[in-house]
């Protein structure tokens, strides 16, 4: 590698043990006979920012989805080593989910939408309230809580996706391609603040994009992928420094990294 | 709410707050807003022109009244005719009510009920589709003889024709939930119970409120076909006869009395399903939305 930046990870959960999630010899067919995902290692360790960069169909997606256990892999194992397992056998998975859509009940309000996954889990009205109340305000819309998904703009409505994804703190946060669909602007704000947020709140980060720059900007280590059928091309750590900010992402070294993970996409989609 | 009164955090003081959908705010007028005036308006003034004109051509050509009454003549008798008509009119609408809440009930617990079970939609939808495809005139003297007590057969003719809206609407919104939606409540282990209560109910609900229009209307004439075929007379007697036994006696302006007061009722049945729709949706539901553009 060319970079002082860019390197092949060391497994960050060394250290503490096992990882989060390890994903092993992973493949996905569905019924039409399509081959989403194939022969795919991954192993996601505690505290990591994890992009999966691909082009569209690349299983990304799949893959994600398949971790939250929506959908079970064709061949291959999806274990949770550090989590406890319920009598059946299922690993409790702790973790929250944001969708490329905001995926929002459009008859509650944002404060009842982020107390969905506590109500569901039988917390007390009161105190599901009080907690959602909380995370609306981590997410920037304090002053919101009785306003309706058709009131507020992409970018709101996306926090409240995040704040609900994080509302019962969980170890791992799985998001497909949460921005995509958002301007720029708006875009580069929601990633600052989710930076801001996974350094304050510590949990795992798994980031489904398809911009190499948004994925440089965000991650400490990018999974690359190559489509039909999706398979891992390239596991690289970027070891730029947080806090991350406006500097950064002016700055040569970013621009250099994102030539570098470009080149590496490049090959992925060419091979 | 301005953008002055926003209170975000300093560090989210770029939120696309701004960025915020606009909804209309419209002046209003005697509690209406401006624009809902046109549309009252409109129709009144077409009525009034279209009953003047009728009126003068009853005057002009010499119609007799047992052929054609004018509207005077019509608002005279319903005026004088009153008690009679009132009581007929409060039997017709209590049994055109009862067969719409029973349409409401067994049509929304069927509908919760085949969404459970595929199999039971399968073996028991066919059904209600024959129910609903069966003209209600020709099984009424049926239901007649069946039933024995005539209030009974009325409303369950009534509620036949009612019910299968409601039924079939219910089903397509239940079954329209968002599919991310529903993955998230899998995720987080929503019981059965859970995802019809937050999710399932609340996504079939403009569904079944157009269903509900629907069948409002057609509990009333549902009651009063079933009244028609009944024809039965003594005191309790619903509109429908009143229909019936004033054109054997030719007093024409009583058919007609009898017959504004039938479409008065579903008229009155549709703004009220129509208002609770709208309170129920303005909030959420973009039929109810009206945006600035």
């Amino acid at each position: 590698m060319d970079t002082a930046f860019l390197s092949t990870p060391t497994p960050s959960h060394a250290a503490s043990g096992r990882p989060l999630v390890r994903v092993r010899g992973v493949s996905k067919q569905f019924a039409n006979g399509t081959l989403a995902v194939r022969d795919v290692d991954l192993s996601l360790g505690a505290g990591e920012f994890v992009s999966l960069l691909g082009p569209s169909g690349c299983g990304k997606s799949t893959l994600l989805r398949m971790i939250a256990g929506l959908g079970a892999p064709s061949s291959g194992t999806i274990d949770w080593p550090s989590t406890s397992h319920d009598a059946s056998g299922r690993p409790e998975r702790d973790l929250g989910f944001v969708f490329q859509d905001p995926t929002l009940m459009p008859w509650a309000s944002a404060l009842a939408n982020v107390m969905l996954p506590l109500t569901l889990k039988g917390v007390p009205r009161g105190e599901a309230e009080g907690r959602a109340a909380q995370f609306l305000a981590l997410v920037g819309l304090k002053g919101f809580e009785r306003s309706y998904p058709r009131e507020l703009s992409g970018g709101m409505r996306m926090r409240v996706s995040i704040a609900r994804g994080l509302v019962l703190k969980p170890k791992i946060l799985l998001m497909d391609e949460p921005f995509a669909a958002l301007d720029e602007i708006t875009r580069h704000r929601l990633n600052d603040d989710l930076l801001e947020l996974w350094w304050k709140e510590r949990f795992t980060a798994v980031f489904v994009t398809h911009s190499v720059f948004e994925s440089v900007y965000l991650s400490k280590r990018i999974v690359v992928m190559a489509a039909r059928p999706g398979r891992v091309m390239a596991d690289l750590a970027v070891d730029a420094p947080y806090p991350r900010d406006e500097l950064f992402r002016t700055s040569p070294e970013y621009a250099h990294l994102c030539r570098v993970v470009s080149g590496k996409l490049k090959e992925a989609i060419g091979s | 709410m301005t953008a002055a009164t926003e209170p975000h955090s300093p560090a989210h003081g770029g939120t696309d707050a701004e960025a915020r959908p606009v909804f209309a705010t419209e002046p209003r007028i005697l509690g209406l807003p401006a624009s809902a005036w046109p549309r009252i308006l409109a129709p009144i003034v077409i009525g009034v022109l279209a009953l003047g004109l009728w009126e003068f051509a009853v005057w002009w050509n010499g119609i007799p009244q047992y052929i054609l009454p004018g509207p005077i003549l019509i608002a005279q008798t319903l005026v004088a005719d009153w008690g009679t008509l009132s009581g007929s009119l409060w039997i017709t609408l209590r049994i055109t009510f009862t067969a719409l809440l029973a349409a409401v009930v067994v049509g929304v617990s069927l509908a919760v009920l085949f969404t459970q079970s595929k199999w039971l939609e399968m073996s028991l939808l066919p059904y209600a589709v024959i129910l609903q495809v069966t003209p209600i005139v020709a099984i009424a003297p049926l239901i007649i003889i069946w039933a024995g007590d005539i209030d009974l057969s009325l409303l369950i003719c009534a509620w036949i024709v009612a019910f299968f809206p409601i039924l079939s609407n219910t089903i397509l919104g239940l079954n329209s939930a968002d599919h991310n939606l529903i993955n998230l409540f899998q995720l987080y282990g929503a019981t059965r119970w859970q995802t019809m209560r937050h999710l399932k109910l609340p996504a079939a609900l403009p569904y079944f409120l157009a269903g509900l229009k629907i069948s409002g209307g057609l509990a009333l004439i549902g009651a009063v076909v079933a009244e028609f075929v009944a024809g039965t007379g003594g005191s309790a007697s619903g509109l429908a006869y009143r229909i019936l036994e004033a054109g054997y006696q030719l007093k024409i302006p009583r058919v007609f009395a009898a017959l504004i007061m039938i479409s008065l009722s579903g008229i009155a049945i549709f703004l009220t399903t129509s208002w609770i729709s709208h309170l129920l949706l303005r909030r959420w539901h973009e039929s109810a939305l009206k945006r600035e553009n």
